[in-house]
């Protein structure tokens, strides 16, 4: 009550919008669900990444029961176009229209689907601060989330390409041409997740590895999304590619993701 | 605050799933005000309840014996398992009066978000059941949600070598709803699942 009374002893009124029923906090974007909690008897607290709010937590009231109107619509996946009201403590989805739901084609396949929810949780990661805009993870979500359920490459392909990006997006760039201690072009035998990338003989820091060089390449060509050159690749060095991106994503995120090891390698 | 037992009551409520500071205290207050005999009949069934009841052996579902009732009863369909993720589907499933056969609770749903993977289920347990070559089809029954769907989907593809029958539930339209508010996916499969109608 302090702060309300200074505050209108600043203003000459009382300026709570809420304790008056004025302007009510309404919002319109639209976003992607990563996760949902059960709340309640038939609650769910949604998370979403959106397009100009970043991550928002929102109630979505009465979604669990079969006869709510939201539907499938606030589901881990889907693209939606949303109202929200900001409420005290958290956020209350009122309306939802679907943009484009990708969870029914990732589901189908279960190693899809491991793939997808490892991109869910990162999203949700990189976009530590709530309602802290975050458009280019917003659009690199929902770039892989089509890919992946288009079934165009294989999921784990998906997956790192997605975890590169969204490490660069966050500005934890790998390198894997030049030296990313000194900057001598390369390409260098070795890789050291701690240095960023490809290090030179002279740089190498204790505990570097020596990746194949069709390894390096491929991941190369996932950052900047050369398709035909990942495609073509043997499952041996996608494997130990993606040993390098789980390393590298954790050594940035410093807790490791919790669907990571359940994620089905092909 | 209030002062010991009571605030302790209050705590204890405050821990149970949608019970907020606020019930916790109107539940401890009507606790004060009640019987005591209605009180005491409240002891022994919560005293029971964790004393009396375990999970069945076979399927998993809360059980007073070493198996439950319905893997008891000798008159259901023994060739058919209808696996649901909690012991809460059984009864929502029995209340239908359609099903005459056995079930088998996982014990949640695969939710790699959340950590949870098939090695935290009853998966292995399903598998030693399906084993035994008595059972003919699998009814898949886990929630119509992403989580659901994804359990369900890692279920047929393993149980798929055993050459079983594996169903899974309809979804579509809610019974008493409006065409008009159904969501694209559920309106979807209520297409795909469309049966002739024989008039």
């Amino acid at each position: 009550m302090t702060s309300r009374l200074v505050l209108a002893a600043w203003w000459g009124c009382w300026v709570d919008p809420i304790d008056h029923n004025g302007a009510v906090g309404l919002y319109r974007d639209e976003g992607v669900v990563l996760r949902t909690q059960k709340l309640g008897e038939a609650d769910r607290i949604i998370t979403l990444l959106t397009r100009a709010n970043g991550r928002v937590r929102a109630v979505g009231k009465g979604v669990r029961r079969t006869r709510s109107k939201f539907g499938s619509r606030l589901e881990p996946f889907t693209h939606v176009d949303l109202q929200i009201y900001e409420g005290r403590s958290l956020d209350v989805v009122q309306q939802a229209e679907t943009i484009a739901s990708y969870g029914d084609r990732i589901v189908d396949d279960y190693t899809r689907y491991t793939s997808g929810t490892a991109m869910l949780e990162t999203a949700e990661r990189m976009t530590a601060e709530e309602k802290e805009p975050a458009t280019q993870h917003f659009l690199l979500l929902v770039g892989g989330l089509r890919t992946l359920a288009d079934g165009a490459h294989t999921p784990s392909l998906v997956l790192d390409a997605f975890l590169l990006r969204s490490l660069a997006v966050a500005g934890y760039a790998a390198s894997f041409e030049d030296c990313a201690r000194c900057t001598r072009p390369g390409p260098h035998p070795f890789f050291n997740v701690a240095a960023g990338g490809a290090v030179c003989p002279s740089c190498r820091p204790p505990g570097s590895v020596s990746p194949a060089r069709e390894t390096v390449q491929l991941l190369a060509a996932l950052l900047t999304g050369d398709w035909p050159t990942a495609d073509q690749t043997e499952s041996r060095h996608r494997r130990e590619g993606s040993g390098l991106v789980a390393a590298y994503l954790q050594w940035h995120l410093e807790r490791g993701l919790r669907s990571m090891p359940l994620v089905e390698r092909s | 605050m209030y002062e010991g037992v009571v605030q302790d009551l209050i705590d204890e409520l405050g821990q149970l799933p949608g019970v907020g500071p606020k019930s916790a205290q109107r539940i401890a207050f009507h606790l004060l005000a009640a019987d005591p005999v209605d009180v005491r009949r409240l002891i022994t069934a919560l005293t029971e309840v964790k004393e009396k009841v375990r999970f069945c052996r076979t399927c998993g579902n809360v059980a007073e014996e070493d198996q439950c009732r319905i893997c008891r009863d000798t008159r259901r369909d023994l060739s058919v398992i209808c696996v649901v993720e909690e012991s809460k589907d059984v009864v929502a499933i029995e209340k239908t009066r359609e099903f005459r056969g056995r079930y088998h609770v996982l014990g949640g749903a695969i939710s790699p978000i959340e950590g949870i993977g098939p090695d935290d289920l009853r998966v292995k347990e399903l598998m030693t059941r399906l084993a035994d070559g008595s059972i003919t089809e699998l009814i898949l029954a886990t929630d119509p949600n992403l989580e659901g769907e994804a359990t369900a989907t890692y279920l047929a593809r393993l149980v798929k070598p055993m050459g079983l029958r594996v169903t899974r539930l309809a979804s579509g339209l809610p019974v008493g709803g409006d065409l008009e508010y159904a969501d694209e996916v559920t309106l979807g499969r209520a297409f795909e699942g469309r049966r002739l109608l024989d008039v």
